[in-house]
């Protein structure tokens, strides 16, 4: 038992060396995972702000005026064009110069006055149906707050339901609080997964696992050796994207991080059972790349980490239950902005688990069995 | 005096050619060193000389790939320097690794070849035929190329150099890891070439026989020319200073050469057909009593002078001597009766089947504890795969093997604690250097405290390593690679040794160092079982087995395998004619069968 141990330092000290002896390769394990969260915490954001919009104003009244005012004093809107006519509507959508052109029509204000329903046309460049849909929502937003105090300062009955939204965890709804959390797991898979179906193969195509095989080493203290490395190097990794979260974005962490790297821990034991697994099966480097490759966007793109689970086919939803990502990214969010303690994340750990467990004995077993 | 200017009538003709790289490690190489040579067209010219002396870099730079630093180069009557352009596109170079798609057939490669070169269709046509008639590659026109055995390999990367007809042929160690078969083929190919079409080939070889065979020969050591002339000059060199020495009765050949090797007087020993080829230093002729291992009333015989002999006296006289072994290195018991066999390797009807291809077909083995056991035979016959099931990294189709006891691929992994491998290809971490591998190794085999930093020690004293420690192993000169190697799978002192082609691609002067070492380690009571393709060094051997196809042909000491030979002429046969006789006629018997069965 104690000079199992001792070998299976050995090759974890081994495999330090292997990844961390080249300055260039120990950059490049940190350096981008950082940048990376970065770049993701700017641009991968689903929050509009200074959306470009035109207006066809036809009534030129106090009352419209009133309504352009509001938008633009929103902060979400840039007006970019005042149209004169209905003809240059096409044309400033079609060059990108706005996203939306608001028509407001002659009867306007009159309509208004005399109590009527006055209808304001929405134009929306749909070629990106996302950014539409969110900037109309917030159109929509806007009128129903203009309608509330028009109705106030015209002295009219009050609306008859209004819905006062509170969001938890989030108060603002900034998407960046979503992303991020969500980040410290998807960025540590993304080179965990690379690095661990690569140390087998690697090691396959130069040769050298044969001569570890000859070794004392049982297939078990390989595998053991082989997880511990990556196992860290990915903590290492995600301390560094928590670190820019909390010091950079200035996200709020209202869990125990403890309960954080108890999670991270368990998704790396499922990410490199995985990784191990993929790294028996390949006969060399390029095989084990291109496999984790082909492994890595479904794995991200079921996640939840870009579009929700609960829009998916049915059929998919259940196939990310597969995904330890999915789990992750679930966990990570709950420990992060809801604060959930370690009881409350037990559905979710327990798949990540089972995972680990299935994949690694099967890697194991591949190292000695493969092509015999 | 030599003149000042090239020659524009040689094929190659430099001046004074230097050379220096700098290492990664900071220290400057110096690869060549006021090198003049001159190269008739229609020459077939060798590069001979220990790793290191400057092979490459001069076949390099005839290519136009690399500049010299300083001196002047001409080759095909074009300063290498000014247009090296106009001469690759004159010139064929077929580096020792060449680059063959090894997931495009054959016929592929050569017309991706064909096209790279820009040769037209009908000349292609020509040229095909041709190709194909004198490499035989005809019949495996559409199998990928990394399916083709070693020696096969070699001939289609040589085709693939021909698909143009070049006016100048460089060839950087064509004939490395190719077994005597194939090697004598390719050897055809290439004489022909020059009878033939009055090709100029310049190639570089570590096959001291080869360059006999070569009408202009240029020994490089150290980046410097020591002699350059026809082959017979440096024959010359050891004319009168061959003996063929006969060990006393019962006794190895390679013991007697071992203390030989040592001898001051003594330029070179070899064993050979059983006896011991030793070469004289100069003036030691006269005093021949005076060596002592030549002393006890041994028989010695002048033999002819050979191309080998003359070569290695001059390398000595440089200097490079083999450093000698120190004794006492492995700490394994003597062999209390070395009469008695006490079987430790025990292997019964052996087959391995990958899908419909046997590569091993019905093999039975046993070896002794302390002997050396050699594995021959030509590429692709099952050497390596035997060797895999052996160490129980490959699992056995049908059959029994026991390695000291054990079935390694179901035993427990202690077991594995008993054997040392050294695989064909350098199989330790190339980032890493050799002082953490080796720290690796030792505590991958459990060695630890004191014991650890002993052997360790050990192997950077005996394998001459101190000085390499940091060193990136991957960065090592080739035959320190070797001694790395050999020194990882030696440090938990292992009872079997096994060594699966150690000397391929070695030069002459790492090859007896190697040996040297191999025959200690067997005194010490180490079994060793080896792989190799230098027919030469099976003399080494206790007793050693041939196999080709997967079927085993022939098993004895090598006294009994020449004896399967036919003697021609009352002569001798070589390890290497007794080789090619029994496989061919294997070979033959198979073919004719396989007509009666059709």
């Amino acid at each position: 038992m104690f000079e199992s141990l001792l070998r299976i330092l050995a090759l974890t000290r081994k495999e330090f060396l292997v990844v961390l002896k080249d300055p260039r390769s120990r950059i490049s394990l940190f350096v981008p995972p950082i940048i990376q969260c970065l770049i993701f915490g700017y641009a991968a954001s689903y929050d509009l702000s200074n959306v470009p919009y035109a207006v066809l104003d036809q009534d030129r009244s106090f009352a419209s005026a009133q309504l352009l005012s509001q938008l633009d004093g929103s902060g979400v809107f840039l007006r970019v064009g005042n149209l004169s006519n209905v003809k240059e509507i096409e044309a400033i959508i079609d060059d990108k110069k706005a996203l939306l052109v608001l028509q407001i029509g002659q009867n306007f204000e009159r309509n208004l006055l005399m109590g009527l329903t006055a209808p304001v046309q929405l134009i929306v460049d749909g070629r990106n149906s996302n950014t539409a849909a969110i900037a109309s929502s917030y159109i929509s937003t806007e009128v129903a707050t203009f309608n509330a105090q028009w109705r106030a300062g015209h002295g009219e009955a009050k609306m008859p339901v209004r819905s006062i939204t509170r969001a938890w965890y989030n108060p603002n709804l900034e998407s960046r609080w979503f992303m991020v959390p969500g980040m410290i797991a998807t960025l540590t898979l993304l080179q965990t997964l690379i690095l661990t179906a690569m140390s087998v193969a690697r090691e396959r195509e130069h040769g050298t696992f044969d001569q570890l095989l000859v070794t004392p080493f049982s297939p078990t203290e390989i595998m053991v050796g082989k997880a511990l490395t990556p196992i860290t190097i990915g903590l290492g990794q995600a301390t560094g994207v928590l670190l820019v979260a909390q010091l950079w974005f200035h996200i709020p962490f209202a869990g125990s991080f403890l309960t954080l790297y108890l999670c991270l821990g368990i998704f790396l034991f499922a990410i490199i059972g995985i990784g191990l697994l993929v790294s028996s099966i390949s006969a060399n480097m390029q095989q084990a790349m291109l496999y984790s490759f082909v492994l890595m966007l479904p794995i991200i793109l079921l996640s939840g980490f870009m579009t929700p689970i609960s829009t998916m086919p049915r059929g998919f939803q259940y196939v990310t239950l597969f995904n330890p990502l999915r789990h992750a990214i679930r966990c990570v969010q709950r420990v992060f902005l809801e604060g959930a303690g370690i009881e409350l994340l037990i559905p979710d750990l327990w798949p990540m688990l089972l995972i680990g467990m299935v994949t690694l004995p099967a890697a194991a077993w591949m190292f000695r069995h493969r092509f015999a | 005096m030599k003149s000042e200017v090239p020659d524009k009538e040689q094929a190659i003709s430099g001046i004074a050619l230097c050379k220096a790289f700098r290492r990664t490690s900071g220290e400057n190489i110096q690869a060549l060193e006021q090198v003049s040579l001159n190269i008739h067209h229609g020459t077939l010219a060798a590069l001979v000389g220990p790793d290191g002396a400057g092979k490459t870099t001069l076949l390099r730079m005839a290519a136009g790939l690399i500049a010299p630093d300083s001196g002047k180069l001409e080759v095909l009557g074009i300063n290498v320097t000014a247009d090296p352009q106009q001469i690759q596109s004159r010139i064929s170079y077929m580096p020792q690794k060449f680059g063959l798609y090894e997931d495009l057939s054959v016929q592929e490669n050569l017309d991706l070849y064909a096209d790279l070169h820009g040769v037209t269709p009908d000349a292609k046509r020509l040229r095909y035929a041709q190709l194909m008639q004198m490499t035989d590659l005809g019949s495996f026109a559409n199998r990928l190329a990394g399916r083709l055995s070693g020696g096969m390999k070699q001939k289609l990367g040589l085709a693939c150099t021909l698909v143009r007809s070049p006016e100048l042929l460089l060839l950087d160690e064509p004939t490395v890891g190719v077994d005597p078969l194939s090697r004598r083929e390719l050897w055809e190919i290439i004489l022909r070439l020059v009878r033939d079409e009055n090709l100029t080939v310049l190639l570089s070889t570590a096959y001291l026989d080869e360059a006999e065979r070569c009408g202009h020969v240029v020994v490089l050591n150290q980046g410097k020319v020591l002699v350059q002339g026809p082959p017979g000059e440096v024959t010359k060199l050891a004319n009168g200073r061959v003996f063929l020495v006969e060990p006393p009765e019962g006794q190895p050949a390679r013991n007697l050469q071992a203390q030989c090797f040592d001898e001051p007087g003594i330029a070179d020993a070899v064993p050979e057909g059983g006896l011991v080829r030793v070469v004289l230093m100069p003036g030691m002729k006269a005093s021949l009593g005076s060596i002592g291992c030549l002393t006890a009333g041994l028989d010695v015989q002048p033999t002819p002078a050979r191309f080998e002999d003359g070569f290695m006296l001059l390398l000595h006289q440089q200097g490079n001597k083999a450093a000698p072994v120190s004794p006492g290195t492995v700490r394994q018991t003597p062999l209390a009766d070395k009469d008695r066999c006490e079987i430790i390797i025990e292997v019964h009807d052996l087959v391995k089947r990958f899908g419909a291809f046997t590569a091993v077909d019905h093999i039975s083995f046993e070896v002794c504890r302390g002997e050396i056991f050699g594995l021959l035979g030509p590429n692709g016959a099952g050497k390596t795969t035997t060797f895999r099931m052996l160490c129980g990294l490959l699992a056995a189709t049908s059959g029994t093997l026991r390695v000291a006891g054990e079935d390694l691929r179901v035993a427990r992994a202690s077991a594995r604690q008993r054997i040392g491998y050294v695989a064909q290809k350098f199989a330790l971490y190339g980032q890493l250097s050799v002082i953490e591998n080796l720290e690796f190794f030792a505590s991958a085999y459990g060695l630890r405290g004191r014991r650890k930093r002993d052997r360790i020690d050990w192997a950077l004293q005996d394998f001459e390593l101190s000085e390499l420690v940091k060193l990136p192993s991957g960065q090592l000169p080739g035959g320190y690679k070797q001694r790395l190697a050999m020194a990882a799978a030696l440090l938990h002192e292992p009872e079997i040794l096994f060594l699966d082609e150690p000397t391929s691609g070695a030069d002459p002067l790492a090859r007896r160092e190697f040996w040297q070492r191999i025959t200690l380690f067997a005194e010490q009571g180490v079994t060793v079982i080896v792989t190799t393709h230098f027919m030469e060094e099976a003399e080494y051997c206790d007793r050693a087995l041939i196999q080709d196809a997967g079927r085993l042909l022939a098993r004895g000491t090598p006294a009994e395998i020449r004896l399967l030979a036919d003697s021609r002429g009352g002569q001798r046969p070589s390890m290497e004619d007794a080789f090619i006789a029994i496989v061919e006629k294997a070979r033959e018997k198979a073919s004719t069968l396989a007509m009666g069965v059709a």
